[in-house]
């Protein structure tokens, strides 16, 4: 049986042109200067912060991608799990924030 | 402009041909000088290092002999253009005649430089137990350039190459050197660090890299050291095998491939040093010596360093290989570290 997220599919990344050049290639340059340079943050940072999101959004290809790209601009394990652990906060964040609505609520609904 | 997710693999074939990928971009890579001797004296060592494309350990016993070391030092004493001397291994400290062939060749006025692991210091001789604790006083005796692997200013990326209590041992032998004046500003005493990946990818950035090791280094332990080189793992040996067992031998290759920088390759170390064998055979490079690779005359001969003719070496035809690809990726490998 197949399944979803090999890993060889990684390479097939650059064929979403196949129906949509244009918009496609607008992406892959926009995507090529944010992550493949240094600016205001370095391509170390932006590694460990791509690292972060690929594991908030739980994308294999990405957290494969970037462990890579983490270990190739010099960044270090202890590095790269915190940023895992900001995306992992940011979630319990978000979740524990939107209990604000619930209570909001809560106060209209009970006498 | 570089992407992280490569949007295209590079053409695979079976095997990369290296000087195709000069010939489709019109590049010829002649020597150009020798200006560095670079000998692999011993293939014995007290570490057994993963990446290690020497298969070097304190098994090995190749040696150079008596004769080789002495035509080594005729060799250098007949070329003033050969500047400087090379010494590797193994850990070339553990051949017998070391420390006599660095002082000669200081007194014949060459620049000597010394590839130390640092353990061995403390940890002596594998096979004799002879100590070896006395090597930052006789380096810095003898002016000796000392440069030193270090994969990371951490232990966990340094034990997982060089052995469980490497990176401990290193601390401790880098605090030898720098008590006898080895990095330290003012003292001329240099001492350069050696980075390499700890798996299938590049190094990053050498500046970079080298300011986080100073900062860390120097916050975390109080050492103090020169300037850090970067170097590829080359797709050989033991390095080669883990990749062969771990099934990342092919994207290595393509890595390394889709990574080609003309800039790197015009810099490849192979263009101005000669590497002996501790059989006295000439090779382009230490790698191209650890796969048997002689460096040959014009004719196709192979040259020795038994009736070396420095013109021949200039004149030979520099020979490549898949591996090569090791050194002309991203910013370059060299002994020396980035070269682009």
């Amino acid at each position: 049986m197949s399944s979803y997220y090999e890993s060889e599919d990684l390479k097939k990344f650059g064929g979403i042109g196949q129906h949509a050049k244009a918009l496609a290639d607008e992406f892959f340059k926009y995507y090529g200067n944010v992550t493949g340079t240094d600016g205001a943050l370095t391509k170390r940072e932006k590694a460990l912060i791509a690292l972060a999101v690929s594991h908030a959004q739980k994308c294999p290809y990405c957290i494969d991608a970037y462990t890579t790209q983490c270990l190739e601009t010099g960044a270090n394990p202890e590095q790269m799990m915190e940023a895992v652990h900001v995306a992992a906060v940011m979630q319990a964040g978000i979740t524990l924030v939107h209990s604000v609505q619930m209570q909001n609520h809560l106060k209209k609904l009970v006498l | 402009m570089s992407a992280v997710i490569r949007l295209k693999a590079a053409p695979r074939p079976s095997q990369v041909d290296f000087e195709e990928q000069l010939r489709r971009r019109g590049m010829d890579l002649p020597p150009l000088a020798v200006d560095t001797l670079q000998v692999n004296i011993t293939r014995l060592c007290n570490q057994v290092c993963r990446h290690c494309h020497v298969d070097a350990s304190p098994t090995r016993t190749e040696m150079l002999s008596p004769e080789g070391v002495a035509k080594c030092l005729e060799i250098l004493e007949r070329h003033a253009r050969i500047r400087t001397l090379d010494i590797t291994g193994g850990a070339p400290e553990l051949h017998p005649q070391f420390e006599a062939f660095v002082e000669r060749a200081v007194a014949l006025g060459k620049h000597v430089m010394v590839r130390h692991n640092l353990t061995v210091q403390l940890d002596g001789h594998p096979v004799t137990k002879a100590s070896k604790e006395h090597l930052p006083q006789f380096f810095a005796r003898h002016r000796v350039e000392v440069v030193s692997s270090l994969p990371y200013y951490q232990a966990y990326f340094t034990d997982a190459q060089r052995g469980s209590g490497v990176f401990a041992k290193s601390m401790q032998a880098l605090k030898r050197l720098n008590a006898e004046g080895y990095g330290i500003e003012g003292s001329g005493l240099v001492l350069n660090l050696v980075y390499n990946p700890v798996g299938p990818y590049l190094p990053a950035a050498q500046a970079e890299l080298e300011a986080a090791y100073k900062r860390e280094l120097k916050n975390k332990f109080g050492l103090v050291f020169n300037s850090l080189y970067t170097i590829t793992n080359m797709p050989i040996n033991r390095f080669k095998l883990h990749l062969e067992k771990s099934g990342q031998h092919e994207a290595y290759m393509d890595k390394l491939l889709a990574a080609f920088n003309p800039a790197a390759a015009e810099g490849v170390m192979c263009r101005s040093l000669v590497s002996v064998g501790h059989d006295g055979r000439l090779y382009d490079c230490d790698f191209n010596q650890m796969l048997a690779m002689d460096a040959v005359d014009a004719r196709g001969k192979a040259l020795s360093i038994f009736d070396f003719d420095i013109d021949k070496v200039l004149g030979r035809p520099i020979r490549f290989g898949e591996h090569c690809l090791g050194c002309t990726a991203g910013a370059g490998s060299s002994c020396r570290g980035a070269t682009a």
